[in-house]
């Protein structure tokens, strides 16, 4: 690997890009491989780029074999996101290890004894209103939004928000109780039904959680599982469909 | 992705303070191997490492070959499993296969 292909690694992570670095295995001739461009030795073969393309896709480094040569593919895409509504007692333990699992976190709550750095180190912290915070963050298909206030004020309309993007995991805490209500509110917003599945609630894997630090490890279980499902179904389309 | 980050990272600085140094890559796995594709070990020319490409098995050998990747400028392809000569020193004992590729960095 050369030194400038290093820099460009760790430069397309500081940005949020999207990269593969392609490395032919016999000589160690490298492309580095970007959505809208590709640049080094290799970057002219448009099978490379293709493949590189597509790994980017599914997430997924492989090595494959193109023209009689062994090209590894090596995918670096940008950490997701999660963005957590609610500065509250279980968002101080799913935040810490939120970003030990390399998420990027970002707590938000328009509560100023809530929202203060001084319960979050290390993390981004945002006294606003959701929906007005999503509109600055911009929410994608690499982030995860949970709201965790259970005040009705406060997250259905981040509830709402999310429910209009594309964002791949939807969580939200409270009992089955409370989330039949929540569905009846946001049915008067113009929630349907089959947008509102997406959520999930009572948030979490059901392993009997009970300590803030458990609920957190259920919800990033759930994470973990769904991201997981979600690519593994990219990368076989057909069996997906099936 | 963050044992990525970390592996380049350390390397950048090893690389900034003047050392030799080499990353290691898993390329191929088959069966039930410990760390997946695209998992990286940094290793600098006095045999320290970062990262992991397995679970602890075969990073010795792995190392050795990055020294000698360090010291002759070539690239290396490594097969590790149950099934490789090596496997009473160095064999995965999950049972799975690996295939490492080491290269130093320029």
């Amino acid at each position: 690997m050369k030194s400038e292909t290093l820099a460009a690694l760790q430069e397309a992570r500081s940005k949020r890009q999207a990269v593969v670095l392609a490395t032919r295995l016999e000589d160690a001739a490298e492309a580095l491989i970007y959505l809208d461009r590709a640049v080094g030795e290799l970057s002219a073969d448009t099978a490379v780029v293709t493949a590189a393309r597509r790994a980017i896709a599914i997430g997924r480094s492989d090595t494959v074999e193109l023209g009689g040569q062994k090209i590894f593919l090596n995918v670096y895409v940008p950490p997701a996101r999660l963005i957590i509504v609610g500065a509250v007692h279980i968002a101080q333990s799913l935040a810490p290890m939120a970003s030990l699992l390399d998420f990027d976190v970002t707590v938000i709550d328009p509560r100023r004894a809530f929202a203060t750095d001084a319960r979050f180190p290390g993390v981004k912290v945002l006294q606003e209103w959701a929906d007005e915070a999503f509109e600055k963050i911009g929410l994608d298909v690499s982030t995860a939004v949970v709201t965790l206030t259970h005040d009705p004020k406060l997250d259905d309309p981040a509830l709402e928000a999310a429910l209009k993007s594309d964002v791949f995991y939807i969580g939200a805490l409270g009992s089955k109780r409370t989330h039949a209500k929540r569905k009846d509110r946001l049915a008067e917003v113009g929630i349907s039904e089959d947008q509102f599945a997406r959520i999930h609630g009572p948030v979490g894997l059901n392993i009997g959680a009970k300590s803030p630090a458990e609920i957190a490890v259920s919800i990033l279980g759930q994470i973990i599982e769904v991201r997981a499902r979600r690519l593994e179904a990219l990368a076989a389309p057909k069996a997906a469909a099936a | 992705m963050s044992d990525a980050l970390e592996v380049l990272d350390q390397v950048g600085k090893w690389k900034a303070a003047g050392k030799g140094v080499a990353i290691a890559t898993v390329i191929t796995t088959w069966g039930s191997s410990p760390r997946p594709v695209g998992s990286q070990l940094g290793v600098d020319d006095s045999g320290a490492m970062v990262g992991s490409v397995s679970g602890g098995c075969i990073e010795g050998a792995v190392v050795k070959e990055a020294l000698a990747s360090i010291a002759d400028g070539k690239p290396r392809l490594l097969d590790f499993g149950v099934t490789d000569e090596q496997a009473w020193d160095v064999g995965l004992a999950c049972g799975g296969k690996v295939q490492v590729f080491v290269e130093k960095v320029n």
